[in-house]
């Protein structure tokens, strides 16, 4: 039974010796099939630093959410079409797989169907997720799990060539965290396609996100233990038929997305959105807004400031706006609303800057939560800045040279 | 330990000391050995907490003990045991956890049915076990026979009727996710004995054997929930049930600490512990609503609208839980329904 002693002793003695000896990690190996669920488990709980379990290829049908608290550990799988964790008759806990180790990998698996969360990682630093794919098969529906990815209150991250199809909620959501890379990834028929949430130094590149309600959020709320979103990049994305109707259970901010959204930035200090395509996104290209409810939190700024909007591929959008007086406002804009929509509320000097050739409307309000029958909507009129000065971001590089 | 010792006594005098050997007199002590060791005992027997395991009956130096207000699982009768190596004590730290010494141990045994005999099916113990590198966590499975119960690493579920009649499958947790729910800030810790919620009676009786060192200041605060009366004020039963139910993971440092939500008996600011409080990863679990407490509306309170859900995904607590304890929502929404 007691499988691990023998390594333990090891461990301590080699621990005596000398104080860094590394152990030699193992590769365990777990085939799908009987008793496949608690095999798997019972490795994820015996794995020591720097070993590997393998996932064999086929189905494993679990009842029960399956968890890793172990640094170090590598979880790999035979491909995301070919090792499918299915959580379809999951009985308990609030998500499919939860970390709480540091330096974790994961890759090369699916996660089907888990009643809440597909993948958590939470406190678990400098984790990888790379081909994973996580899927609600039904598609979209309101009773399907809210967040597909889900690394929170996590120092490095890198999620990349991924996929997520079905969340109520985000498909890849990274919450009060730092040092993010989020590329090479496929989000679809999500509510938000990848949302960076209350998190500093986020470089979301190469993604698509498409037939999401909205594409790519950037949002910054009140009350969260960690505060202070901020320095994010969106560079290179493509953005497109963002139509899906939303599906969010009400009471999540995520309800409040309008169908058709390209790009949303809600609060944040310092977002910078270029050499992106956009095309038949509906109501908005992109949309840059303040934070409107009320709240009780010294430490929150509610503004959108140094927002960016660079040059972009703006195609087709805006033509079909999920928006009060929609009639009204496309007969104004000639049957097609300009690609950027702005609140127009702008702390001081550092509300909405553009770069040449980016149009836009406002709806020309000046204070957050002020009342939209207020609104004066016009066209965009600012001077586009030539220049900017932006800090390169991203996860720390010892994370991609992880995976060569 | 005393009792331990004057049967030894009686012993030596009734058989002579000549013939006085331990295996003969009395049952093994608890094992020191393998509370403190490295590994994971495959047999709950293998600690030798109790004389009769059938029948719970505690070895020399553990000691029964209830919570004022415990945490529900199912319905699940609960024996809560504290063992302490000879020659050590608890100490106290005013109202939090009491503080324990390296080769202590803490055993819970799970158990649903009638009495204390042949009618009551034992489930699964669970132990903590104090070792010199922190607190380790492990979960243990009854057999059929109830002779023994058997180290469960990956947990496990098993089908029967809570008392309140509902036939569940009812889930044994897996090492991991004991601390889910025994851990903050990454380490794992006790949760139930804090000061606040053991009797007077029973801190006392601690102190007298030895056991404790001293009756800690604030004992006994949180109201008893099983000598709970429907004129008691709400907000006492409410906040101490959500506190032993809920905040070992909605608490800073704790499992869910990222949802900003801190029910602990302690947090005096009404927004933390749900009041207009918006959720921030509830997903399906936010039911349509926008805050966890609205006051003067249960209906309206996600808080109370999780709890009173069994369906993973939306059921609060995530772990611990295959039925609804009609009981404690009661209390909640009865502290909320009063509440300005």
């Amino acid at each position: 039974m007691n499988r691990l002693a023998p390594r333990h002793l090891l461990a301590s003695a080699a621990l005596l010796a000398s104080a860094a000896a590394p152990l030699a990690a193992e590769t365990h190996r777990v085939a799908p099939g009987e008793g496949g669920a608690e095999r798997l488990q019972e490795a994820l709980i015996l794995a020591e630093a720097g070993d590997v379990i393998e996932l064999g290829e086929g189905r494993f049908t679990l009842t029960d959410g399956l968890s890793l608290d172990v640094d170090g550990v590598t979880v790999r799988g035979a491909g995301m079409d070919k090792t499918v964790l299915d959580f379809t008759g999951q009985q308990g806990a609030g998500e499919g797989l939860l970390v709480t180790s540091d330096n974790v990998t994961l890759r090369d698996f699916a996660v089907e169907n888990p009643k809440g969360d597909g993948i958590k990682s939470k406190g678990a630093d400098n984790i990888i997720y790379r081909g994973i794919r996580v899927e609600w098969t039904g598609g979209p529906k309101e009773s399907n799990g809210a967040y597909g990815i889900y690394p929170v209150e996590s120092t490095g991250v890198l999620v990349t060539q991924s996929k997520v199809s079905g969340a109520s909620d985000a498909g890849i959501y990274v919450g009060q965290s730092r040092d993010i890379t989020v590329s090479e990834n496929i989000v679809s028929f999500n509510v938000a396609g990848i949302e960076i949430e209350n998190s500093r130094n986020a470089l979301v590149t190469n993604n698509i996100a498409t037939r999401n309600t909205g594409g790519l959020l950037v949002f910054d709320l009140p009350g969260l233990p960690v505060m202070g979103g901020g320095n994010v990049i969106l560079r290179e994305n493509v953005v497109k038929d963002n139509d899906t109707a939303n599906f969010a259970p009400k009471g999540n901010i995520v309800a409040s997305v309008r169908r058709g959204t390209g790009v949303l930035v809600m609060a944040n200090d310092g977002v910078l959105i270029e050499n992106n395509a956009f095309e038949n996104n509906p109501t908005a290209h992109v949309m840059v807004v303040a934070y409107v409810q009320p709240f009780d939190d010294a430490r929150y700024n509610p503004y959108a400031r140094n927002v960016i909007v660079g040059p972009n591929a703006f195609g087709r959008g805006g033509d079909d706006p999920q928006l009060d007086g929609k009639e009204m406002l496309l007969a104004a804009f000639g049957g097609a609303l300009p690609p950027v929509l702005w609140d127009g509320i702008a702390q001081g000097d550092t509300g909405l800057r553009i770069a040449k050739g980016v149009t836009g409307w406002t709806l020309g309000l000046k204070t957050p939560g002020q009342s939209l029958a207020e609104a004066q909507p016009g066209p965009l009129m600012l001077t586009p800045v030539e220049s900017w000065d932006f800090p390169e971001v991203g996860a720390p590089a010892a994370l991609e040279a992880r995976l060569k | 330990m005393r009792f331990a010792s004057s049967l030894l006594l009686l012993a030596c005098a009734s058989l002579g000391a000549g013939l006085a050997q331990a295996d003969v007199i009395g049952p093994p002590r608890v094992n020191d050995a393998v509370i403190r060791g490295e590994g994971f005992p495959a047999r709950l027997s293998d600690f030798a907490f109790f004389t009769q395991a059938r029948f719970q009956m505690p070895n020399a130096g553990v000691h029964p003990y209830a919570l004022n207000t415990p945490l529900w699982s199912d319905g699940a009768e609960k024996l809560r045991f504290i063992y302490l190596p000879e020659g050590t004590q608890l100490a106290a730290d005013g109202e939090g956890l009491l503080k324990f010494p390296v080769g202590a141990a803490i055993i819970k045994t799970f158990a649903f049915g009638e009495g204390e005999g042949e009618d009551r099916r034992l489930i699964e113990t669970r132990v903590l076990l104090h070792r010199a590198d922190g607190w380790v966590a492990l979960p243990y499975r009854w057999n059929a026979e109830q002779t023994d119960a058997v180290l469960a690493l990956t947990g496990g579920r098993v089908d029967l009727t809570t008392p309140a009649g509902e036939a569940i499958s009812y889930a044994i947790p897996n090492k991991n996710q004991c601390k889910s729910c025994h851990s903050k800030d990454g380490q794992v810790i006790p949760i139930g004995p804090k000061a606040r919620n053991l009797s007077a009676e029973w801190l006392g009786a601690m102190v007298k054997q030895g056991a404790l060192d001293k009756v800690p200041a604030g004992g006994g605060t949180l109201p008893s929930w099983r000598a709970r009366k429907a004129s008691d004020p709400a907000a006492p039963l409410a906040r101490a049930y959500l506190d032993v139910n809920c905040a070992h993971c909605h608490q800073p440092g704790g499992g869910a600490s990222n949802s900003g939500l801190d029910l602990r008996w302690e947090q005096a600011d009404p927004h933390a512990f749900g009041i207009m409080k918006r959720p921030v990863a509830a997903g399906r679990g936010a039911g349509n609503m926008d805050f966890a407490i609205v006051p003067g509306h249960p209906e309206q309170s996600i808080l109370l609208y999780r709890m009173d859900s069994a369906e993973p995904g939306i059921a609060m607590p995530e772990l611990g839980k295959s039925s609804v304890d009609h009981e404690g929502v009661a209390a909640v929404r009865r502290w909320i329904a009063e509440m300005k």
